[in-house]
């Protein structure tokens, strides 16, 4: 995945000197090119789940091991990396992953969305919309949409290769008569291509139109579990729905107390313990730049 | 506006790690932890770490111990993640344990074994009382001299005698059940026989292959093997307690130094690498047969690096209660679920995983706040209208009380 950053000169910070003593992202040549592999019969297969031989890393499983891994091994000296936790750049998970390939690689970092070359999330897409050419990964803790339904893996694999989707609907359908609405708020499950139930991972439901037609490359490592999956670009995701019960995203009441934006994902911060309650942006990167926009155009008119 | 978003994540990180290391030293005026005392005086965690970890290096898994402040299961996490950046380079000759250089090895089943009993260092018929002379430092213990014994010397397998005799199952690589030897030892099944014979079918390789159900045995003693060793006990324990029960003996226990060789295609003969210290536990367990194979007694397996008694003879027991499915035994008890007991034996893996809720989880929880807002608007909506006249009932008797009040 190598490409030369197209961003504005000298916008990216500059390439650290990677740690001496480690292979080039940590994992050793042959393990990376079983994870290639592993990526390509993925892309192959739109959601379907590849098992693939997942190493210890030297962050704790949970902590996005699978996404790691995957970026580990797409990750080419002139790329521009962007890490994202809960849709901000600073959360101490994000901090810490981007700073272990500045480590490992020594290769440039970027908080902006349309910068980066390889983004790493786990939770959400970021509001800016994905460009051709980007690699989207994805950290996993559950890739088996199937699992609370049967948590036998056996049987679960089974279900996939007969397309035997039923149970999936009926969990959805009792949803609707006990409560009216799918419950489900997070982790809602898709169909790939037409084919594959996916766990779009736990991003919220609000994300998940987003993964359909993406113009980008979508990869999902899932480092505990053992498993790679990938939805190619210009690839068809829907989320399951029914005709008399259309799938809907959530929306606010409030728009983004920082940028004014009513079209993102806000995150409610509470403010006091007296009940008091803000809401903003969950990325970051898009509030920011939507605040800089607002304070250079306020200039301009002044 | 008093709100500032949450900033300075490396500074605080970088911080965190400085502060954890401070207090891993503790007091300054204490002497520093030496990498050879930790090998040397806590030997067994150093051999739990190495099992664990599935790295047999004990100076590394000494500082493993001192970098994890006493963590073991952050230390074989350690071992675990530098393991990933070591190359495999070839693959070692089969183990012969029968070539052992015995420090202990016991058989429950006969009075007297051919090669004999020997209790070698135990904690098994010690009072466990508090030695509070050991309190005080500059102990000297001497070991006691035993009569000069040959280590060169082969000691037979208690359960080849029943093998001898057609009462036990040779041990098998899941249901095929073939598991003869020959000399050139090119027939057979990849399963642990500890003879040092190489099996004419590649072992699967759970550290680079990922783990697929069903499972055959050579793939399963793997992953029993490195997991954690509570759970494996808990497990075992629950088979004695009757979920799963197949009525273990302890045929074998050994301990000692095997010799591990390499066979590198490119120079044409075996070189030896190194000395292992292991601990290896053959079962010997009822099989009331069925209509196929006739009663029988069949084998659990077990095998530690270092000396872990108890972690290996769990492991026999859980390895036993795992062939259920390939002996046509009903599936009654936990231990018998290959799914159950595979997917959750890795300490790394299981620590990780109850671990991540620290992280921040604010998007989902916002998702899932929307979602039981919606809910209860939904619940309060239905439940308020049918009943309009109860409804108006209710309001009045607030009204009367916000009147009284």
């Amino acid at each position: 995945m190598t490409s030369s950053s197209p961003g504005s000169p000298g916008s990216p910070a500059p390439p650290p000197i990677p740690e001496p003593g480690f292979n080039f992202a940590y994992l050793d040549e042959q393990t990376k090119r079983a994870i290639r592999r592993a990526i390509l019969k993925g892309v192959a297969i739109p959601g379907h789940q590849i098992p693939f031989s997942s190493r210890e890393m030297p962050m704790s499983y949970g902590w996005g091991t699978g996404g790691i891994q995957v970026t580990a091994s797409v990750i080419g000296q002139d790329d521009t990396l962007k890490v994202i936790d809960q849709g901000a750049d600073d959360t101490t998970n994000a901090v810490n992953i981007r700073r272990f390939f500045k480590k490992v690689c020594g290769v440039a970092t970027t908080e902006k969305t349309e910068e980066a070359t390889l983004i790493q999330t786990r939770h959400r897409i970021p509001e800016k919309p994905l460009k051709a050419g980007q690699v989207f990964v994805y950290q996993v803790p559950m890739p088996e949409p199937l699992y609370f339904i049967e948590p036998s893996r056996t049987e679960a694999n089974k279900m996939h290769a007969l397309e035997e989707y039923g149970p999936m609907y009926v969990k959805l359908y009792e949803d609707i008569t006990k409560f009216g609405r799918i419950s489900l708020a997070y982790d809602y499950p898709v169909m790939v291509n037409g084919r594959h139930l996916m766990n779009p991972s736990p991003i919220p439901r609000f994300d998940n139109p987003k993964m359909d037609m993406n113009p980008a490359l979508q990869l999902f490592g899932a480092g505990r579990e053992k498993r790679i999956y990938a939805i190619p670009p210009y690839t068809q995701v829907k989320s399951l729905d029914f005709e008399d019960h259309p799938f809907s995203v959530e929306n606010w009441e409030h728009p983004c107390e920082f940028c004014g934006a009513t079209d993102s994902y806000l995150d409610e911060v509470v403010i006091d313990d007296q009940g008091g309650r803000m809401w903003i942006c969950s990325d970051t990167d898009y509030c920011e730049q939507r605040q800089r926009e607002q304070s250079g155009s306020a200039q301009k008119l002044g | 506006m008093p709100y500032v978003a949450v900033k300075g994540g490396e500074q605080a990180i970088r911080n965190a790690e400085a502060l954890l290391k401070a207090k891993r030293r503790g007091d300054a005026d204490v002497p520093e932890l030496s990498l050879e005392q930790i090998k040397q005086q806590m030997q067994l965690a150093v051999n739990r770490v190495m099992a664990e970890g599935s790295l047999y290096d004990p100076d590394l898994a000494a500082l493993a111990i001192k970098q994890s402040w006493g963590d073991l299961v952050e230390a074989a996490f350690l071992l675990r993640a530098y393991r990933t950046t070591l190359p495999r380079l070839y693959y070692s000759e089969p183990l012969d344990t029968s070539e052992m250089a015995i420090q202990r090895r016991i058989s429950a089943i006969f009075k007297e074994a051919p090669g004999g009993q020997k209790l070698g260092p135990t904690f098994d018929y010690i009072h466990r009382l508090l030695d509070f002379k050991l309190a005080a430092e500059d102990n000297t213990f001497p070991a006691p001299i035993s009569e000069e014994y040959d280590t060169a010397e082969a000691t037979p397998r208690v359960a080849h005698m029943l093998e001898q005799e057609g009462l036990v199952m040779p041990p098998s690589n899941g249901a095929q059940g073939n598991g003869s030897q020959t000399e050139s030892g090119m027939v057979g099944t990849a399963h642990p026989t500890g003879d040092g014979q190489r099996s004419g079918v590649e072992p699967f390789d759970i550290t680079r292959q990922s783990l697929n159900t069903p499972t055959n045995r050579d793939a399963r003693l793997q992953n029993l093997a490195r997991g954690d060793e509570g759970f494996l006990l808990s497990m075992a324990y629950s088979t004695q307690r009757g979920y799963g029960k197949n009525h273990p003996f302890a045929g074998e226990i050994r301990v000692g130094e095997v010799e591990v060789s390499i066979f590198p295609e490119e120079l044409g003969f075996e070189i030896a690498i190194a000395d292992i210290t292991v601990t290896e536990v053959q079962m010997v367990n009822q099989f009331k047969g069925n209509k196929e194979i006739p009663p029988q007694f069949t084998q659990g397996y077990g095998l530690t690096f270092g000396y872990n008694e108890r972690k290996a003879m769990a492991m026999a027991l859980v390895d036993r209660a795992l062939q259920a499915k390939d002996l046509g035994e009903s599936l009654d008890g936990p231990a018998q679920d290959e799914e159950f007991v595979l997917y959750h034996s890795d300490n790394i893996e299981a620590q990780g995983f109850v671990q991540h809720l620290k992280l921040p989880h604010y998007i989902d929880f916002q998702a899932e706040l929307n979602l039981i807002r919606k809910l209860r608007s939904d619940y309060e909506h239905n439940n308020s209208q049918p009943e309009a006249s109860e409804k108006s009932k209710k309001e009045r008797s607030t009204a009367a009380k916000e009147a009284t009040s």
